[in-house]
């Protein structure tokens, strides 16, 4: 069984939901990211979701816009991002590793390529925002030939008909976007939340995550009623964005959100 | 040898020509698009659609645009006829025009009362702003922060036309992160909002629909080469800079084996030496702003940044379907770099009377060039895409003017 999928398996049978921190991997410096990963996990993390800097993040609000310019100021490339997974896998074999950021970073190291160097480093998944599922027919096998998932965003704006067609293409889990907008966003509704969440339920297997707009333990505590997990992302970089010039103190400010995160979700 | 593909037919269902182009967005944008393309499958032969696209730019456009014999002008260069198509002479200045006519028709069938847009060199939000004003269309455009600074002109007559000019800091600060931000706006306000994108770039249905909307330059162009030389032209030659003109001029004649045509792209400083914005010449195949096409990119698919002295083609991607015609060579495509350019406009401004847009001066150095490789009895038809005024305070700043 893949990393993911146990993961959610564990947690259900624990009657948990996942907490899934989003950081840009290379912000502010390469050496934090892999020492934050293992710290957001001793704070609660269950997957991580580690941003690969796009020149263009079309997709993305401020806050992300700008950890993708302090990564690429220096450099960060997706091969130096899967040393960062696999330094990172050195001592943790269980948390899974989801790379999330836009095509072609991939496409320009090859689809065949990436896959290899990515199941070798040690990721699980990879999401691609700018990839809807009509454009990943070619990808898709390599991925799983290589034992990486593809997860897939579901919108408010997405059709039953689509919500199907993306939950037969996706695997790991699907990306519930809980508003119209880019990461970074206005609060979520959580009663929308609730009601799509149900509907994707009815139409997908796959467990849901749910992300853009949860802030706090509040939020977080909210949505993992309704959601198999939790994705925050903006919350967290704007803590990196706010100690850039003394990393020493992102952990610390990054484990005091997911710990307060966690522990509201688990009671 | 292979047979030539019916070029009329691209692109597929799925949006795309070969392996250009398609629908490479966020989710929450997919729903916007085929919403688009059905609207816009049902309207493009409706005769009502036809008739009101038609009578706006007969009537408020002023088209057709002539095709202008530049005879001193081939005399002096000595080869073949150069006829100009004169876009310049569209209202609004250039040949954008066309296609914010039939979009913003599409906009008003979608009852959306708000239109947004992103512009480099200021020509395409112009004539958003133009259309906008005219529909009642609430109206912002997405501009680099770079080109507000460089384009001071077009921003205070966007202002004028009752639109408003929001500056784009983030990135490289030009066209490409005013069409990021513009994509972001549209993410968060799909419902009420209709994004008219400026070239035949962005994801499908796009690409398809700009072209249709320009092929009229063509058309146009194809009418008046059989009646006033009496036979197709022997080139076209077209500035790319997302390739709106280019496709509008060259796609009513792909399927005319005798017509060569040249696209010609900004080599800025000189291809050699990296500061360009020649994708199509020096780039490779990537994925940016829902397409697949030729991008200016560095080994890691960051996209990098552009040079040219004109701001309309300071863009690092190409329309997809001009990346198609390169590999499947039907179109060549070749660069003219700022002292062509410069050199081209001064020449046709002196020599013909017609001072042209920078970006439109790339084609006309180009065809410089080939015009004296070519005899008496050929004929070379130049997109003249737009006209210059605009770019006056650019020369002046060249010549070290002040005013
Ligand atoms: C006069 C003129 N020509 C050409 C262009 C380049 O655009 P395209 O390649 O889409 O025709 C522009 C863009 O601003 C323009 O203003």
């Amino acid at each position: 069984m893949r990393r993911i999928e146990r993961c959610f398996e564990r947690l259900a049978s624990e009657n948990r939901k996942a907490l899934i921190p989003f950081v840009t991997a290379g912000d502010p410096q390469k050496e934090v990211t892999v020492p934050l990963m293992h710290d957001m996990v001793k704070a609660g993390a269950d997957i991580i979701e580690l941003g690969v800097p796009f020149s263009d993040p079309m997709a993305d609000g401020p806050v992300i816009q700008l950890a993708c310019e302090r990564a690429l100021a220096h450099n960060t490339s997706t091969r130096d991002i899967l040393d960062m997974v696999k330094a990172f896998r050195q001592t943790d074999s269980e948390t899974p590793v989801v790379l999330m950021g836009y095509l072609n970073p991939v496409e320009v190291m090859g689809y065949e390529a990436f896959a290899r160097a990515a199941a070798d480093a040690g990721v699980d998944g990879v999401l691609l925002v700018d990839l809807p599922p009509e454009e990943a027919l070619e990808v898709k096998p390599v991925m799983d030939a290589n034992g990486l998932d593809i997860i897939f965003l579901v919108a408010p704006t997405t059709s039953d008909a689509r919500i199907k067609l993306i939950g037969e293409a996706g695997s790991g889990y699907l990306y519930y976007v809980s508003l119209k907008g880019v990461t970074g966003s206005a609060a979520l509704n959580v009663d929308e939340v609730a009601s799509r969440v149900e509907t994707i339920r009815n139409l997908a297997k796959l467990p849901i995550g749910v992300g853009f707009g949860i802030k706090d333990a509040e939020s977080a505590q909210a949505v993992s009623r309704v959601a198999d997990g939790v994705v925050v992302g903006s919350a967290l970089v704007n803590q990196i964005d706010k100690f850039q010039k003394e990393p020493a103190a992102i952990s610390g400010a990054i484990g005091d959100i997911l710990s307060a995160m966690r522990t509201a979700m688990d009671t | 040898m292979s047979e030539r593909p019916d070029f009329s037919a691209f692109p597929d269902a799925s949006g795309h020509f070969g392996p250009y182009g398609g629908c490479f967005v966020s989710e929450t944008l997919m729903g916007a698009l085929d919403e688009l393309k059905a609207m816009y499958e049902r309207l493009k032969d409706d005769p009502q659609f036809r008739a009101d696209f038609d009578y706006d730019l007969a009537h408020y456009v002023g088209r057709p645009s002539p095709l202008y014999l530049a005879e001193r002008w081939s005399k002096q260069v000595g080869g073949a006829n150069i006829w100009l198509k004169r876009e310049d002479l569209n209202h609004t200045g250039a040949h954008k025009v066309n296609n914010t006519i039939g979009q913003a028709l599409l906009a008003k069938h979608m009852g959306k009362p708000r239109v947004i847009a992103e512009t480099g060199a200021g020509q395409h939000g112009v004539a958003t702003a133009t259309v906008a004003a005219r529909l009642g269309l609430k109206c912002q455009v997405y501009m680099g922060a770079e080109d507000v600074q460089r384009q001071k002109l077009n921003v205070y007559r966007m202002k004028l036309l009752g639109a408003e000019v929001i500056p784009v800091t983030s990135g490289s600060k030009t066209l490409k992160d005013a069409m990021n931000e513009a994509m972001r706006d549209w993410v968060t306000n799909v419902d009420d909002t209709f994004y008219i994108i400026g070239t035949v770039a962005g994801p499908h249905p796009y690409p398809q629909l700009v072209r249709d909307f320009q092929c009229i330059i063509g058309r146009e162009a194809r009418e008046q080469s059989l009646k006033q030389a009496g036979k197709l032209p022997d080139a076209l030659v077209a500035c790319v800079g997302g390739g709106s003109n280019a496709i509008g001029l060259f796609h009513p004649f792909l399927n005319d084996d005798g017509v060569a045509m040249y696209g010609v792209e900004a080599a800025g400083d000189g291809i050699d030496t990296g500061r360009h914005a020649a994708p199509l010449s020096a780039g490779r195949p990537g994925v940016l702003h829902g397409n697949r096409t030729y991008l200016m990119e560095d080994d890691n698919g960051q996209i990098i940044e552009t040079h040219s002295v004109s701001a309309g083609l300071d863009y690092p991607g190409v329309g997809p379907e001009h990346s198609w015609l390169k590999d499947v060579g039907r179109v060549q495509y070749v660069a003219a770099d700022d002292q062509e350019a410069l050199s081209a406009f001064r020449e046709l401004t002196r020599v013909e009377g017609i001072m042209p847009a920078l970006e439109s001066s790339h084609a006309l150095a180009y065809a410089k060039k080939l015009a004296a490789t070519m005899s008496p009895d050929q004929n070379i038809v130049v997109n003249l895409s737009g006209r210059g005024d605009k770019d006056i305070l650019t020369v002046a700043d060249i010549d070290g003017i002040e005013f």
